[in-house]
C-alpha cells in the first residue's frame, strides 16, 4: 500500500516538475526538437536517395544465354535455382519466341513479315535482376561455371557505378547521422544535466530527510522520459508534415521528374524514423536524468 | 582525561543516543591533509539539549555531517541510535536518517513549493499515506505557529517563518534527534529567541537536540550542556555551560 502510494507520488512529482521548472522543460524540449528535426530531415533525404539508387540497381540485369540443345526444362530449372539466391531479386525466362517477338516489335515492325523462321532460335535466355549489384561479379562467375551456359552478358560499368554510389551514400549518411547523433546526445544530455544540477539542493534535502535513491531519482527520470517523448514527437510531426508537402509539391510542379524522383511512401520513412527518434529522445531523457541524479545522490 | 577533551566536567549517566569514540576525520588534500576532527569522544543521552560551540574551522560542521552520515569518519566509531555509522551500508542510510531531523542556517526550503508542500515532502519520503500526511502537517504547523500560512509560498515568508517551516519539516516525522546547524544565524535577536523557545519546547517533549551555534547570548541564557570545540578537539564539555571565550 505504502509503495503504491509512493509510486503514484513519484509519478505525480515527475509531471509536476515539468510545470515547476517550465523554462528548463521548454529549453530541453526545444533542444531535443531542434536536434531530432535535423536528424529526421536528413534521414528522410538519405532514405530517398538510397531508394532512388536501389530502384536503379533493380533495373540492371544479367542476361544468360544457353548452349545449343539446352531444353526449356533445364533453363527453367536453373532459373528456379538462381531465384533462391539471396542477392537475386527476380529471374525471368525469355523463350526464343518471346525474344523474337520483342525484337520484331522494337526494331522491325512491318518488315518482320519477310521472316518465315525465327532467326533468334538460340536466343532463349534468363534475365536476372539483383537486389545488390555489388554482388554481380561473383554471381556472373558462378553462372559462367555452369555447363549449359554459353554466354553471360552484363553491364559492368553501370553495376560498378551504382554499387559505388550506394557505398558512397551509405558512408556519407552514416558519418553525418553519427555526427548529428553525437551533437544531439551532447546538447540534450547537457540540458538535462544543467536542469538537474540547478535542483541539487532539492535532492540533498530529500536525502537528508531519509529519501531512498529510488524516491529521489524516480521523478527526475519520469520528467526526463516525458521531455524525451514530447521532444521526439514534435520533430516527427514537423518532418511528417514537411515530407508530405514536399512530395505533393514535387509531384505537381515537377511531374517530368516522376521517373527519376521516386519518393518513398511516408510510412516507409517513418517505420524507421519513429523508433529512431523516440528511442533517442526517451533514451537520452532516461539515461541522462538517471546518470545526472546519480551524481547528486552521494549525500 | 579523554584524548581530544581537555576538560570534562561531568558525564551524564543514562541511555546514550549518540556516541563518538576516538573519532578522527581527515580531509585529504593535494598539498597537506586537513585534520577536521582529532580523536573526539562524545556521549549524548536521550532527551538532552546540547550546544556545540567554537570558532570557524573548529570542526562543528564536520561533526554534524558525521552525525548525519554525510561523511564517514577516517577512524574511530560513531554510533547514533544503535547504528554504527562507520559500517552502515548505503542502502540503510535513508532508514537511519529518518530518525533524525535537521535544520540549517539558510533554511534550505523548496522555493517553488508552498508551506504545506515543504512539510508534506518529508512525510512523502517516509511513505505516509495522504490523509495522515494532511493531519500530521496541520498538527506540526500549528505547533510552530504557522497553521494559517500553509498555502503561502515560502519565498514570501520572513526569515523567522521560513525557519519555522524548516523546523516543522524536520519534526513532522517525529525524529528522536534534531540536529540544528546555526538555526538562528540568519535571524534577528527576537526571532532567534522565538526559534529557541520552539527548540526548547521540542526538547521538553523528548527530542534530543544538538545545536551548533555562534550565538553567545543564547548559549549563556539557555543553561544547557555546552560542548566547546577548537581545532578539531573538544576543549570543554559542561553541563549548564557558558560560551567560552576564544582566549580560553
Amino acid at each position: 500500500m505504502k509503495s503504491i502510494s509512493t509510486f503514484f507520488y513519484t509519478i505525480g512529482q515527475g509531471f509536476r516538475n515539468l510545470t515547476r521548472n517550465r523554462w528548463y522543460t521548454l529549453a530541453s524540449i526545444a533542444t531535443m526538437t531542434a536536434c531530432l528535426f535535423l536528424l529526421g530531415m536528413f534521414y528522410s533525404i538519405v532514405a530517398n536517395f538510397q531508394n532512388i539508387v536501389k530502384t536503379a540497381e533493380e533495373g540492371v540485369s544479367i542476361t544468360v544465354f544457353f548452349n545449343e540443345g539446352t531444353s526449356e526444362d533445364e533453363m527453367t530449372a536453373l532459373a528456379s535455382q538462381l531465384e533462391k539466391r539471396t542477392e537475386v531479386s527476380k529471374v525471368d525466362y525469355v523463350s526464343a519466341e518471346d525474344a523474337w517477338n520483342s525484337f520484331k516489335d522494337e526494331y522491325l515492325g512491318e518488315y518482320a513479315d519477310g521472316f518465315t523462321e525465327n532467326p533468334l532460335e538460340d536466343s532463349s535466355n534468363l534475365q536476372i535482376y539483383m537486389k545488390d549489384v555489388s554482388m554481380q561479379p561473383q554471381l556472373v562467375t558462378y553462372i559462367e561455371s555452369i555447363n549449359i551456359v554459353r554466354e553471360v552478358r552484363r553491364s559492368e560499368v553501370t553495376a560498378s557505378t551504382l554499387s559505388g554510389m550506394n557505398r558512397f551514400i551509405a558512408l556519407v549518411s552514416v558519418c553525418i547521422i553519427a555526427v548529428l547523433l553525437a551533437v544531439s546526445i551532447f546538447l540534450i544530455s547537457n540540458t538535462v544535466t544543467i536542469g538537474i544540477a540547478v535542483r541539487k539542493d532539492e535532492i540533498e534535502i530529500a536525502k537528508y530527510i531519509g529519501a531512498t535513491d529510488y524516491f529521489v531519482r524516480a521523478p527526475f527520470v519520469i520528467e526526463g522520459v516525458i521531455i524525451g517523448l514530447v521532444g521526439s514527437m514534435i520533430p516527427l510531426a514537423l518532418v511528417f508534415y514537411l515530407y508530405t508537402k514536399v512530395v505533393a509539391y514535387v509531384g505537381v510542379h515537377y511531374s517530368l521528374l516522376e521517373n527519376i524522383l521516386v519518393f518513398l511512401p511516408v510510412q516507409n520513412v517513418f517505420d524507421n524514423l519513429v523508433p529512431l527518434s523516440v528511442g533517442i529522445g526517451v533514451g537520452i531523457g532516461f539515461i541522462g536524468s538517471f546518470v545526472t541524479v546519480h551524481h547528486h545522490l552521494k549525500v | 582525561m579523554d584524548k581530544g577533551t581537555k576538560r570534562k566536567k561531568k558525564r551524564i549517566p543514562g541511555d546514550e543516543i549518540i556516541t563518538l569514540e576516538n573519532v578522527t576525520k581527515i580531509y585529504p588534500d593535494s598539498t597537506n591533509n586537513v585534520n577536521a576532527l582529532n580523536g573526539v569522544n562524545l556521549h549524548i543521552k536521550k532527551g538532552e539539549f546540547v550546544f556545540i560551540v567554537g570558532d570557524s574551522g573548529s570542526g562543528k560542521s564536520t561533526l554534524i555531517k558525521l552525525l548525519m552520515r554525510e561523511l564517514k569518519p577516517t577512524s574511530g566509531d560513531i554510533t547514533v541510535m544503535g547504528y554504527n555509522l562507520g559500517k552502515i551500508t548505503h542502502g540503510k542510510i535513508p532508514k537511519f536518517r529518518r530518525n533524525i531531523g535537521i535544520v540549517f542556517q539558510d533554511f534550505r526550503l523548496l522555493p517553488d513549493r508552498n508551506v504545506y508542500d515543504n512539510v508534506a515532502f518529508a512525510q512523502h519520503i517516509i511513505q505516509v499515506p495522504g490523509r495522515i500526511i494532511r493531519r500530521n502537517v496541520q498538527r506540526i504547523l500549528a505547533t510552530v505557529g504557522l497553521a494559517g500560512k500553509y498555502r503561502s509560498k515560502v519565498t514570501q515568508l520572513s526569515g523567522g517563518e521560513q525557519q519555522r517551516v524548516a523546523l516543522a519539516r524536520a519534526l513532522v516525522n517525529k525524529p528522536a534527534i534534531l540536529l540544528a546547524d546555526e538555526p538562528t544565524g540568519n535571524l534577528d535577536p527576537n526571532t532567534s529567541w522565538e526559534i529557541m523557545k520552539l527548540l526548547d519546547k521540542i526538547n521538553a517533549a523528548g527530542t534530543t537536540v544538538v545545536m551548533v551555534t555562534h550565538n553567545r547570548e543564547i548559549v549563556n541564557e539557555m543553561q544547557k550542556r555546552v560542548i566547546t570545540m577548537k581545532k578539531g578537539v573538544i576543549i570543554d564539555d559542561a553541563e549548564k555551560g557558558v560560551y567560552i571565550d576564544e582566549e580560553y
